[in-house]
């Protein structure tokens, strides 16, 4: 580390990076939390309310079928979400801070 | 110079022994339907019923071997040109960070994409039917633990190893040595679980003997990771995963064609057909048919196999949070510029794994439509073999040669699965044992290029020297735990750390060890009392029963068929081998009652991580918090990382 001795706590009250790591970890875990509420409530309805599973819905598929492909598609909106609020929003604001702090540090 | 020539050498003699251990046919896979027949008693008695089912798969070896060839050679030559661009340890670990996000999002997919999963779902799928699909959500929505709270900070904080990040809240040699050996214990758990893997499927795909194919694929790894380095690693991966993914698509594709791409047309196929409705009956234990009860239709319905719901949240736990903390995988995020890259690899991973996962249960459910779950069984009781099989089908059958090309495409496909995955695994163990231990702790971080580059690849052979040699000795036990092992040890004490140093101020070193080393202990603790082990008084009362029904039927004068007379003879055996044994830690039964430790050791890794940190305080690491915490954020300083 050649440049340990910057002022970090200082850095880390700029308010730009207060707003970015506010917003990113609200935004993360409510994310994080939903997904894995859905991903949770396959097995627990599998196991514990199979009836329901069975009813069909298309031919022979049946609610436990679609489910599962449902966690799937639930997987990739997560990871188009996240990626259009980082492109759109995270990213120009890290840009923001990165140059505050480049600045501050010279 | 010599080098290149050593390297060559070692390539042609390993090519030798695959040539040459293919020539005998196979007799271990007639032992594997043995023990089949007696372990499956329902679902045997049923298949008695119809025609003799083939106990091997006949393919043509001249064009399998061939095949496996062409990948040895094209993954050589990938190796031969990446190992001119190793010259530095960032080279060696992280391929000079300049793998674009696309191309690392199809190497972690084919890190990710193990032949278990290829093979294994498929084979899963082919005798459970709809629980094949609800098996694959759990290791791809790994995917989002891994987008949302790895990948970014990851790229953005760390260097080469997972010992990189928590160095940066505390400069304890204590807190990287513990790190180093969390990693290497976990990745050793799974690469034994790939090996003895590697080793039996080798065995059933060509008929090579286990002992050759473990130390030939031991073999080829160690030149390969040594040679090549991250790079050779990465094409190595992107290729597989291609491969992978075309050979998915084909017999998707041409399963579906048989019904004019009609998904409805192709279930209803699956549930008419009464070798399946016969096989859930054997499942469901009915002795005879229950009237009305539609067998087929229960195929597309979950829970054939996976019927305790509390095991199955136990081993998404381990999923969910355990595929994260992975040393192989978290390395591939060292291989991107930044963090924009990190986040989009991953994206593409989960397209890719998530297209992939789908296509092997819909190949799954084809294989169970014209192969028959009976037949998959007799061939391996694990149902390995269905997607090769499914494949020699869809091409045209057995003995033609379109079907065996087919199918020597699949196997060799899942050849190189077992390289990509290896090789991944054994540069993360070497990147933790040279960079962690010898650079960082030994030479406390003074070590020039040359040096670490050659401590790498020393550290890379002992490594999978020791794999082979344990793959070795582990060939006759039930590996099927270690890879849950790896999961859950990752789960509990790697995530509850990475997670609290990336976001808690207050996380320190007590609370960095604690957690590794309590939360790896605990969770194999769990698993070593586990219904997961061995225990030889419930294989034996097992066998009890057997010998009661075959020897009540001789008291009662029924002259018993052959095949009963050996089923009595070895379970005659099989009790009085295990009547008087224990497991592994001298217990008759298991103590806790899941497969799966997840759910009791997550909980207890992140306490342990939580009272270490109150227990030994310190003011100073705290004030570390703030660099960590600015440049896992931002990124900053990231060219730090990557130019010396």
């Amino acid at each position: 580390m050649k440049e340990g001795r910057k002022d970090w706590a200082a850095l880390a009250k700029i308010p730009k990076f207060i707003e970015l790591h506010k917003k990113k970890k609200a935004f993360l875990l409510t994310l994080w939390c939903l997904g894995s509420i859905m991903f949770y409530m396959l097995p627990l309805c599998a196991g514990y309310a199979p009836e329901l599973m069975k009813i069909k819905i298309l031919g022979r598929l049946n609610i436990g079928y679609f489910f599962c492909l449902l966690e799937f598609a639930m997987t990739w909106a997560i990871a188009i979400i996240y990626t259009h609020k980082s492109n759109t929003y995270f990213d120009p604001l890290t840009k923001e801070v990165l140059a505050e702090i480049t600045q501050g540090a010279k | 110079m010599m080098n290149r020539i050593l390297f060559i050498l070692i390539m042609a003699l390993t090519i030798c022994s695959l040539a040459n251990a293919a020539e005998p046919s196979n007799p271990v896979v007639g032992q594997s339907v043995q023990t089949a027949g007696t372990a499956t008693t329902a679902t045997v008695a049923s298949v008695k019923s119809s025609a003799p089912l083939a106990k091997e798969v006949k393919s043509n070896k001249v064009i399998t071997i061939s095949m496996f060839m062409a990948i040895v050679f094209v993954t050589g030559v990938i190796v031969v040109k990446a190992s001119k661009s190793n010259k530095t340890a960032a080279d060696f670990y992280t391929a000079g960070g300049g793998i674009s996000g696309f191309q690392n999002g199809w190497a972690i997919a084919g890190d990710y994409l193990s032949a278990a999963t290829f093979l294994g779902i498929a084979g899963l799928t082919s005798m459970f039917g709809a629980d094949g699909l609800m098996y694959t959500v759990g290791p791809f929505f790994s995917f989002v633990t891994i987008l949302l709270i790895i990948a970014e900070p990851c790229r953005n904080a760390g260097k080469y190893t997972l010992g990189d990040i928590l160095s940066l809240r505390s400069s304890s040699k204590v807190v990287r040595g513990t790190a180093a050996i969390s990693a290497v214990v976990v990745s050793t758990f799974y690469l034994l679980g790939q090996m003895v893997g590697a080793g039996k499927l080798m065995q059933l795909l060509l008929g090579i003997p286990y002992n050759v194919s473990v130390v030939g694929v031991g073999t080829l790894m160690i030149v390969y990771v040594t040679y090549g380095g991250m790079k050779a690693t990465t094409w190595v991966q992107i290729i597989k995963a291609f491969l992978l993914m075309l050979s998915g698509l084909a017999l998707t594709l041409l399963l579906l064609w048989k019904f004019g791409f009609n998904m409805l047309a192709f279930y209803d196929a699956v549930a008419l057909s009464p070798n399946i409705q016969e096989h859930v009956r054997g499942l469901m234990k009915h002795a005879t048919p229950v009237a009305g009860f539609d067998y087929g239709q229960r195929f597309l319905e979950t829970g054939l196999l996976l019927k305790d719901p509390l095991d199955q949240i136990s081993l998404g736990i381990a999923f969910a949070i355990g595929a994260a903390g992975l040393p192989h995988i978290m390395m591939r995020f060292f291989t991107v510029p930044d963090a924009k890259a990190a986040r989009k690899s991953v994206v593409i991973a989960m397209v890719l794994i998530g297209i992939f996962m789908l296509m092997v249960t819909i190949i799954g459910f084809g294989a169970a439509l014209y192969i028959t779950p009976q037949q998959i069984m007799a061939v391996d009781k694990g149902g390995n073999m269905a997607a090769p099989m499914i494949a020699q089908y869809l091409g045209g059958g057995v003995g033609s040669i379109s079907g065996d090309l087919l199918m020597a495409f699949v196997c060799a496909v899942a050849f190189s699965t077992i390289i990509a995955v290896v090789s991944g695994l054994i540069l993360a163990v070497s990147a933790a044992v040279a960079h962690d231990f010898y650079v960082n702790i030994i030479k406390d971080g003074k070590s020039d290029q040359r040096q670490q580059v050659k401590v790498a690849k020393i550290a890379a052979v002992v490594v999978g020297g020791i794999a082979i040699l344990l793959g070795i000795a582990c060939e006759k036990q039930n590996i099927a735990h270690l890879v849950v092992l790896a999961f859950a040890v990752v789960a509990s004490s790697n995530f509850p750390v990475i997670l609290f140093s990336l976001f808690w101020k207050r996380f320190n070193s007590g609370g960095i060890v604690c957690g590794l080393v309590f939360g790896a202990l605990f969770a194999i603790g769990v698993v070593l009392v586990s219904p997961t082990m061995t225990y030889p008084k419930k294989i034996a009362a097992d066998a009890k029963k057997i010998v009661d029904v075959m020897e009540k039927k001789q008291v009662e004068g029924v002259v018993l068929a052959e095949n009963e007379v050996k089923a009595l003879e070895k379970a005659r055996v099989d009790y009085s081998k295990n009547r008087d044994g224990k497991s592994l830690v001298g217990l008759d039964a298991p103590l806790f009652p899941l497969k799966n430790p997840a759910i009791l050791s997550v909980p207890v890794g992140f306490l342990a991580a939580i009272l270490g940190t109150f227990l030994f305080g310190n003011r100073r690491e705290e004030e570390m918090f703030d660099e960590l915490f600015i440049r896992q954020n931002t990124g900053y300083n990231i060219s730090e990382a990557t130019d010396h």
